[in-house]
């Protein structure tokens, strides 16, 4: 039976597009690092930062209006955290040819007109997101010196409104880093935009 | 809770919306178990992905009498006017629409789907004590039609 293996792939990409829980990272796996290329053209990597004591990544992007609402405190967290050794380094999942408004050009603009005070990387080819396990944007992931998973999720507890937050999530994770013990929570779940890929033919 | 009720121009037809600020009313009021089929969609009037599948669960509505179908917006309480009720009678949408406006994600989310990690569209289904969560995108009305009456064939 030729057609049997073609069967089986036909049936298993079948369920593949079915599953909902994600592979990705958990607190305590190790992150991968990555090199890829910010708004000034240069290329980043977390090994470049002999010194940080820890990385703040997080999936963002122009258009999500998660995103857009966040912007400013990413860039108040990033600002703030660099002198304490910390390093924000942003980067955007989404397929331009998905999303038209993603572009390198446009995040270039965004970048500009915002002040960005860190590093907005592009994934090229969407090959991080995936290992990470991000599904949305913002999705942040706080790793230690070592690239070890510490805290994933959310900024903080109110998308809508940056006075009414009860709980700033992300912070209260650096601060348990800096201090040498486990955030708590060490995950948070937040609505987000999907990240957008090409369909698949 | 409370209804906002608005009219479309000349027209007959209404839209009436329930706003449910925190989550527990919404549970109480929402997820019930009991004999009926529940298709509720989690979807905003921002998620280009969700716009584009809604006329699949409109016409679910019209067109499966084995289910009920309720869309539940995200969208924040102030948005509620001026984007979700024009939103809402421009699409002409009859199914029925609810506003979910409660922030504290973190506090929720699970209680919908320990697998739900919040981006959307995402879909659930709820039969007496039978569930059914996906956080997928639908690609027409035939493949919603399928996998929802998959579930209630499944016993």
């Amino acid at each position: 039976m030729k057609f049997l293996p073609l069967l089986i792939l036909f049936f298993s990409s079948l369920f593949l597009g079915e599953t909902t829980e994600s592979n990705g990272y958990q607190p305590g796996d190790k992150a991968t690092d990555f090199k890829l290329k910010s708004v000034d053209g240069k290329m980043y990597s977390m090994a470049d930062y002999k010194d940080a004591k820890g990385f703040i990544v997080v999936f963002t992007c122009n258009t999500c209006p998660f995103a857009i609402k966040y912007e400013d405190r990413i860039n108040a967290i990033a600002k703030k955290y660099k002198s304490k050794g910390y390093v924000l380094l942003a980067i955007n999942p989404n397929d331009p040819e998905a999303q038209p408004a993603d572009t390198f050009e446009l995040m270039q603009e965004k970048a500009k007109e915002k002040g960005f005070a860190f590093p907005y990387l592009v994934d090229e080819g969407q090959k991080i997101y995936p290992q990470y396990g991000a599904t949305k944007t913002p999705h942040v992931f706080l790793l230690d010196k070592n690239l070890i998973v510490k805290y994933i999720g959310s900024i903080d507890d109110n998308s809508d409104d940056a006075s009414a937050v009860k709980e700033k999530y992300l912070e209260n994770a650096i601060r348990a880093l800096d201090n040498g013990t486990e955030p708590s929570p060490a995950t948070t779940k937040a609505i987000g935009c999907s990240i957008k890929t090409k369909k698949k033919a | 809770m409370f209804f906002v009720l608005t009219s479309m121009g000349c027209s007959k037809l209404s839209a009436q919306i329930a706003v449910y600020e925190k989550f527990d009313a919404f549970e109480k009021a929402i997820l019930k178990e009991d004999d009926n089929t529940y298709v509720i969609n989690f979807w905003a009037t921002w998620c280009a992905p969700c716009i584009k599948e809604l006329p699949y669960f409109e016409q679910l509505h019209k067109d499966n009498p084995k289910v009920k179908v309720i869309l539940v917006s995200l969208d924040s309480r102030k948005d509620l006017e001026k984007k979700l009720i024009p939103f809402v009678a421009k699409k002409q949408l009859t199914a029925e629409v609810i506003l979910l406006s409660d922030k504290d994600y973190n506090a929720w989310l699970d209680k919908i789907d320990d697998s739900w990690s919040g981006a959307i569209p995402a879909t659930l289904i709820i039969s007496g004590k039978r569930k059914l969560f996906a956080e997928r995108e639908f690609e027409n009305f035939t493949e919603l039609n399928n996998y929802v009456n998959a579930f209630i064939n499944h016993n």
